[in-house]
Order: C-alpha cells, then structure tokens, then sequence
C-alpha cells in the first residue's frame, strides 16, 4: 500500500509578537460621524491607561500569514482519522458552520425581544424536542457549556430533588473506570466521591454496588457504555439497586455515539444525563472548543433545572423564569446557541434512519480495528466493546516501549494517536474509537501503520522511542514545561534556539 | 468488513445488548434532510429573528464589527476540526495561538498570567470566587450589586454547595459607582473575595486601585470582572486586581443569541498553581526548538480527579482564536482608535439625555425615561427598526424607570439621533 504521507515544507513563523514592527496596521474604521471625544477629559486621567505594551502591529498580509502558517502546524479531522477514544472525533459537516453564520442568528442579541427571537427559540425547541427522544428522557436543558458543566448542572438538580424530600445525602459511587471529570464534579457539588471498583470484564460488580448503596448515597455516576466500550450487561439491575435505596442514576453521556437509535437511557432507568454535542452529534471540537453539554432528566427531576426554560404560549415561545425550584442559573443566556444550530443540523441532516446508521458504522468499525489488531497488542477484558477498542501496551512494554511511544510514532504513519493512558483501570492503555466517518480504506490503512509499529517495537524499540520522525517539532520536553512555567511572551531572546 | 468482525449483518454486533433495553422502534424523527432543505429551514428560521435593525443593546453583549479574517482563519480545517493539543508535536498551531492569547490577555489586563479560556464571563466568575478562597483559605464571597445580574446568578448556583456565602453589596444610586462605605461595611475576616465590575453592568467606570486598598486592608482579594473587552483598549487595566475574569464577546465574536463566548481568567503570577483550565507553557523540542505544550496539568481534573481546581475539561479555543485574531488585526493603535470610537459615539448618544448616574462612563450608560415606561420607549424605536436600551426594572427593581444604553463603533449617527428624540 502506498504511504500515507510525505514530507513537505512547513513554513516557519515566529510569534505575533516578534513578527511585530511599530506603525503596521491590519484594520480600517470609519470616519467618525460624531465629534472625537477627549479620552482623558471623558474618563478621567485615572482611568485612561497607557499603550498596551508588547502588543502587536501588523499588516492584514501578515496577520493572514501567520495564522495559515500556524494553521498547517495542526493535525485535524480534514487530514485523516483522528482515533481519540472517549473523544469521537467525526467528521465536522460544512452545512453546519453555514447556517450557524445565518445573519439572523448570529446577530441575534440574548436581550432582544422575544418576539423578535422566535426563529432562536424554535431552533432552541426543535433541538430539545430531539433530544428528548433520542434519550427516551422526558425533557432536556440546554443552557450547560461543555460536558463536564452538564454534569455539574446534573448533579446539582439531583441534590435539589434529594434535598426537597428531605435530605440532600452525602455521597456520589463513581466507577474507577470514570472520566476525571466526574469526582471533579462531584466535589463542586459538595459531594464525597467513593470509588467503585470494577470487575474483571471491566464492568460495576452488581454486588459490590449492591453492599455500597446505602442511604447516604445520593447517586451512581455511571458511563454507558463505559470508558472500555462495554455496555454494562447489568444496567436495569443497577439503577434498580440505586431506586431501591432512594438513589439516583446520573449516566454519563460522553459514550452515547454507541447507542443513537439503538437503545434509550430513559428505558434502562437512567434519572440523568447529558449529552456531548461536540461528540455524538459532530460540532467541530476547534481545538479545545466550543461544546455544549445538554442534560436530560425524568419528570421528576424537571422542576429542578436551570433557568430560564422555554415555554409554549398560546401562539409565540417565550422565556419562563418563574421557576421556584430551579438549582438557578449555570450560565449566562440560554446556552451555547451556535452549537446547539450545528447539533440541528446534524440531526436533520441524518434523520431516524441517518443516526442508527451512524450509530452501527462506528460500532462496526471499533470491533473490524479489534480483530485486526489483538494478535499484535494485548486485549486486556474480553467482553464484547461497542464504539470504541481499549488495548493495553503489556506486550510492547516488555520491549521498554510505552504506550505514550507507540502513539508518537503513529504520528510518523499520518495518524493522530488514540487516547493514551485512560482509562485509568487499564495499565498502559490504547484507547482507540475510529467513529462512523471513516471508510474502509483509512481504517485498512491504520491497522497497517499499528501492525507495523508493533513489528518495529520487536525490531527496533530503541527507533520507536525517539518516534516521531516526520513532524516540524520533535518530542516536545513537557517536564521542563512543567517545572519552569513560562505562560506568555515577555520581550526578551527565548531560552532555546530561535529556530522558527 | 463483517466476516472479519465475524458476524453476517451489523445488527448481530449489538447481541451484547440484554434484549430488554433494546429501542425496537425507529426514532420518532424526521427522515434526513438535503442539504437544501436544511439551509432552508434555517434561513426561515432566522427571517423570524429581529433582521436589520439598529441595535443599542448591550448589557455584556456587544455589537462590534467582525474583521473578515476572522472567520477566514477560524474557517480552515486545522484549527477548526482538531482536537484539544495533548499531543503538542501536530498541535503546534493551536498551541501557539493559545500562548499568543494568554500573553495578549495579560498584556491587556494587567495580570501575569492568563489561562486558555474559560466558557464564558458569566462562568469564570465563581471560578475566580472558588480560586480566592482557595488560596486565602477564607469562604465569604462579597459581590457587588453592579456585577452583571446573570453572571452573580450563576455565582449564587456554583457557590451554594462550596460552601461560600455570597453576600452582595450596594452601589451609590448617585454615582452608580460601587458604595465604598457598603464596601467596608461588608467586608470581615472571613471574607474571600471582593467581586466588582468595570465599566459596570449600569457602564460606569469604578477605582480599581481604591477598591483593591480596601479589600487587601482586610485580607481579602479583589477579582475585577469586565464584559467589554474593547473598553481595555483606553481604560487602565486592572492590575491591581489579584483576579481578572471577564468575557471576550466583543473580539469578533458574534452575539449568537447568547453563545458560544470565551471567558478569561487572569492572575499574579503567585497564584498560578491555583488557576483552572487549561494552560499553554513554552518549551523546547528534542532537537532544542522553542515549541509550546499544554502544562500544570497536576491542577486539572483528569490527573487530580475529585481533588483538581475544578472539573472544566475543554476551553474555548476556536472562540479564543476568534478574539486573538480581532487583537491581531487591531493591534496597539488598532484597538485604542476603535475604543476611541466607542467613546465619542456613547457620549454623542448620551448628550442631552437624562442619565441616571453621575460617573464616567465608556459606550454604555443609564437614562431615565421622564416618566414614560421603558417598555413604551422601545415599542416607538422598534417601529423605526431600532432595537432600543435593555429596561432595567427587570434585574433592579428601583431602576424600572431607566434603559441601559449601548453605543459601539457601528452605530450610526442617523440612528442616534432618532433615538434621541424619542426619548427627549
């Protein structure tokens, strides 16, 4: 097979702020059609401040130069797979970014009148409806930024529910095969987190969960299917435990491109749970960001959430904030509204059939990378995964190569790596989901570079060791990083060699 | 494909699900839709949102001009579809345009360390409060009535089960200024921090360095919030804040109904090890290039778990590329000239209006509605396709007869003008 990469140029580029040269300029205003004022006269000599210093000055060309050049510094969806697992890198349709940019919505004030807003409120009630049913959940907020800020938004409501009946409890059960975030979350609810440990398929031990619920346990935060791509057999015995003793069930969500269409939390007794937008349903990560985390509850849970909620007047939406049991507001507005538009048009652009679909074509990508690859990489729980593979780097790392290793010199292959150490219950492990975007010819082409790297770990470690070979920046020093902050530029010569 | 994975249709991949919690009906969704169908269903949708009216909202979310390099940029695939740097060998762009952002927060704010983003202003509030009492080892919060309604709503929600009391704090119904006296008065030894906002939610400028004296006498930190970022381009930066947190809207990032924004929160450099998020250090590579990575991570959740700074996971990042490119098409004089603008268009506005308040004040201000209800005001403008002040009656009751106006560099002198004359 033909490599999937080749060496090219990559421009170098320094920082904005060496690239700088007094006097250049990139913008143009208008002529002021209303007299200057005096700044100093205006505000106060006290509150004018001097020029900002170190800022930059540069010409449009140099500024567009910049960014591109920065730009091809990237890996990114639009090269290749992109296999993080936990992370569900898919691909990030256009159509979504266009109708995001409708000048109507983007130009939407949060404080303009409602009547004004009907377009929004639609889009905003058209997305919960969705989702809604997609959960088999009963209602859906929106307002929550990111994953871990529905969790939060989550966790809050079941205290909410526990305190009116009387008593808010003490404790969170959390698998140690759970995303960080969770006993993160947990904390700044108030709540003491107690670990749960596993079983040896990588699944809650129903009985050791059994002898943990007790009544000072407020709720089990349990990914489905959890962080090795196992769907937990035994999850209706589980939230039964958890009712039994007046407890809830808060599902994690960051693993729902596993279930789309296939099966409902709200039908296997999941009280709540949010959703990663930027996951399941493809709104562009941009590097770190934006997301939307939406929670979706049971009935009983609604009158617990943030406001303020969208509501159906006789013949217009509008804004309810009149919600006496409300945990209160998580954010400013209604939401990440521009992500919530992008979600839409996922979902429309799918339909019922389209997310099934999507949902069996990841499924069936992770388990065709599992077959091809666990002669060659220790497969360390045999129960059958879902969405994404988990291999753990014990054959290799007798060889002295790490998974960290094996992930960097993937990076040679033209791959992003998958996700490297998590989930925490697995020694050294590979965590890889592949999502529904790729076709046969990328996946054929990352079993190869896997198997390969495999072959070179028993050849050569010491090469994989220093791997990658082919990127601009070598291993980057993350301890020295670390040990010796430097957080922001500063005008003086850089510590290494100025080689960009 | 499937024999490999050993079964005859993909459905048999799903056998491991127990039979009982398998959907066994289609969804109850439309069937999928061209991509047509689906621009047309949002362009419907956005003619049935205010189109083509001259706006003076404001009230943390502004009407700046979007430079077109901003969207040109953000648009390329390798910033807009890749993941979150840890792996900073084929992450150097983002990387680097994160450093290039932390660097350009500090210089604006003062501060000396900034981190890669927050989700927005309104959530980088009660991280700054939570951050403060970590490191005074106090709990008491104390906000000032000023600070945007929703942002201390949403510090009321975070603080409630941390187990830090917010007590909020008057301002001067003269000045519309932060009341120093009800300042002094609330602070004790117990007290965290000391939250205040410049310009504030009514627009008024507030002493940053007296308000500092008086939260330090007391052992507490002052966290400075701002919603405007383009008033730093002509106001003194806030450094002798201990914290800033504030929202990014206004670099070139749309109103959107609301989101997504960036947040930002900045600090002294001693307090770095107590930030949240994510941070951007500089390094070299093993070949001794300068290159950049994410670092601190032993603060963050997914090394520390129940015991990390906070739980947040992502930043904002293509949203802080956003605003880093709007400070990069500005630049120094850039920026100025545009606040500049600002300036000379709200105090054109305000000129021969009634405003309720007395201090200086940057692109937004108060007025009073001379007895007619602001309701009534707004109903005349929208009939001239103005979208006009933000009543204030809503979030403070004994201001219902005032709007809250906001004038940027888009606003036109024809527009002005009529709203003048409604509301002389």
């Amino acid at each position: 097979m033909r490599p999937k990469t080749r060496q090219h140029l990559s421009q170098n580029e320094p920082l904005l702020f060496e690239r700088s040269s007094p006097g250049k300029k990139a913008y143009q205003l208008p002529q002021l059609d209303v007299p200057a004022v005096d700044a100093v006269k205006a505000l106060g000599e006290e509150h004018v401040r001097d020029e900002i210093e170190g800022f930059p000055e540069v010409s449009e060309v140099e500024a567009i130069r910049h960014f591109t050049r920065l730009s091809t510094w990237n890996y990114a969806i639009d090269h290749g797979m992109y296999p993080l697992g936990s992370c569900t890198m898919k691909y990030n349709p256009r159509i979504n970014e266009i109708v995001a940019r409708l000048d109507g919505l983007a130009w939407a004030h949060p404080y303009q009148p409602e009547a004004l807003s009907q377009g929004a409120m639609s889009i905003i009630a058209a997305l919960e409806a969705a989702l809604t049913e997609i959960t088999g959940m009963d209602a859906v907020t929106l307002q929550p930024a990111a994953g871990a800020h529905g969790e939060l938004t989550g966790i809050l409501m079941i205290r909410a529910l526990l305190e009116s009946r009387g008593n808010p409890r003490r404790k969170l059960l959390i698998p140690d095969s759970a995303h960080g975030t969770n006993p993160a979350t947990a904390s700044m609810a108030g709540y003491q987190v107690e670990n749960l440990k596993s079983n040896g398929r990588g699944m809650v031990d129903v009985d050791a969960l059994a002898a943990a619920v007790n009544e000072d346990v407020a709720a089990l935060m349990i990914t489905n299917p959890n962080t090795l791509g196992v769907f937990e057999q035994n999850i209706t015995r589980i939230s039964e435990i958890l009712h039994a003793k007046g407890a809830l069930v808060y599902m994690d969500g960051a693993n729902m491109n596993a279930l789309v269409g296939i099966t409902r939390p709200g039908d296997f007794g999941m009280d709540v749970m949010h959703l990663n937008l930027h996951k399941t349903f493809s709104t562009p990560h941009g590097g770190g960001g934006p997301g939307s985390g939406p929670v979706a509850v049971k009935k009983e849970l609604e009158p617990f959430f943030p406001g303020p909620r969208l509501k159906r007047s006789v013949d217009a939406w509008i804004w309810n904030y009149d919600l006496p049991q409300s945990i209160g507001r998580v954010r400013a507005f209604y939401g990440n509204f521009g992500v919530l538009a992008r979600a839409l048009a996922y979902i429309m652009a799918h339909g019922s059939d389209g997310l099934r679909r999507a949902t069996m074509d990841a499924v069936l990508n992770a388990i065709y990378i599992r077959k091809n690859l666990d002669r060659y990489y220790d497969l360390p729980l045999d129960a059958p995964s879902m969405h994404e593979v988990v291999f753990s780097d014990e054959k290799q790392a007798r060889r002295g190569v790490r998974t960290g290793d094996l992930a960097k010199r993937l990076i040679d292959y033209g791959f992003h790596p998958y996700t490297v150490s998590f989930p925490l219950i697995v020694k050294g492990a590979l965590m890889i989901e592949p999502t529904e975007t790729e076709g046969k010819i990328e996946l054929d082409a990352f079993i190869d570079a896997m198997i390969s790297i495999a072959h070179e770990v028993e050849e050569d470690p010491e090469m994989v060791l220093k791997a990658p070979y082919s990127t601009r920046t070598s291993r980057v020093d993350e301890v020295s990083a670390a040990r010796k902050p430097v957080l922001r530029w500063r005008p003086q010569p850089p510590a290494g060699k100025a080689a960009d | 494909m499937l024999s490999v994975c050993g079964v005859s249709s993909i459905e048999e991949l799903f056998d491991s699900l127990p039979p009982e919690v398998r959907l066994s009906r289609p969804l109850k969704l439309d069937p999928g839709k061209s991509e047509y169908e689906i621009v047309d269903y949002f362009r419907e949708r956005a003619a049935e949102n205010a189109n083509g009216y001259a706006s003076f909202l404001g009230a943390g979310v502004y009407s700046h001009y979007r430079p077109v390099l901003v969207d040109t940029v953000v648009s390329r695939g390798e910033f807009l579809t890749s993941y979150t740097p840890y792996q900073a060998e084929i992450s150097q762009g983002t990387l680097t345009a994160i450093f290039e952002f932390q660097t350009m927060v500090c210089q604006l704010t003062g501060m000396e360390v900034a981190n890669a983003s927050m989700y927005d202003g309104s959530t980088a509030v009660p991280e700054a409060a939570m951050m403060a009492a970590r490191i005074t080892g106090k709990d008491r919060i104390l906000a000032a009535r000023s600070v945007h309604p929703e942002y201390r709503e949403v510090l009321h929600t975070y603080a409630k089960h941390q187990g830090l009391p917010v007590v909020e704090f008057a301002y001067d119904a003269e000045s519309g200024e932060v009341d120093s006296s009800a300042l002094e008065a609330g602070l004790d030894e117990n007290t965290a921090a000391v939250i205040v906002q410049t310009p504030n939610f009514f627009g008024v400028l507030e002493n940053v360095d007296r308000l500092a004296g008086i939260a330090h006498r007391r052992g507490a930190l002052l966290v400075v919030v701002f919603t405007e970022a383009v008033s730093l381009g002509l106001l003194k930066p806030p450094g002798a804040a201990d914290i800033v947190a504030g929202e990014l809207q206004s670099f070139a990032i749309s109103p959107g109904y609301g989101g997504p924004y960036a947040g930002v929160i900045a600090t002294k450099e001693q307090y770095m090890r107590q930030l949240p998020g994510r941070l951007v250090g500089e390094t070299l590579d093993s070949h001794g290039n300068r290159a950049y990575c994410l670092t601190l991570s032993t603060r963050e959740q997914h090394i520390r778990r129940e015991k990390a700074t906070s739980n947040i996971c992502t930043n904002q990042a293509l949203i802080a590329l956003m605003a880093t490119v709007f400070m990069t098409v500005y630049g120094k004089r850039g920026l100025r000239e545009l606040a500049e603008q600002n300036l000379a268009k709200a105090h054109y506005l305000a000129s021969g209006l009634n405003t309720r308040f007395s201090g200086r004040f940057f692109n937004e201000f108060v007025v009073k509605t001379n007895g007619r209800s602001p309701e009534e005001i707004n109903q005349r403008l929208l009939d001239h396709r103005i979208l006009g002040g933000l009543p204030l009656g809503r979030f403070y009751p004994e201001l219902n007869d005032t709007l809250l106006l906001c004038a940027t560099e888009m606003s036109r002198r024809e527009s002005m003008d009529r709203v003048k004359e409604v509301l002389i």
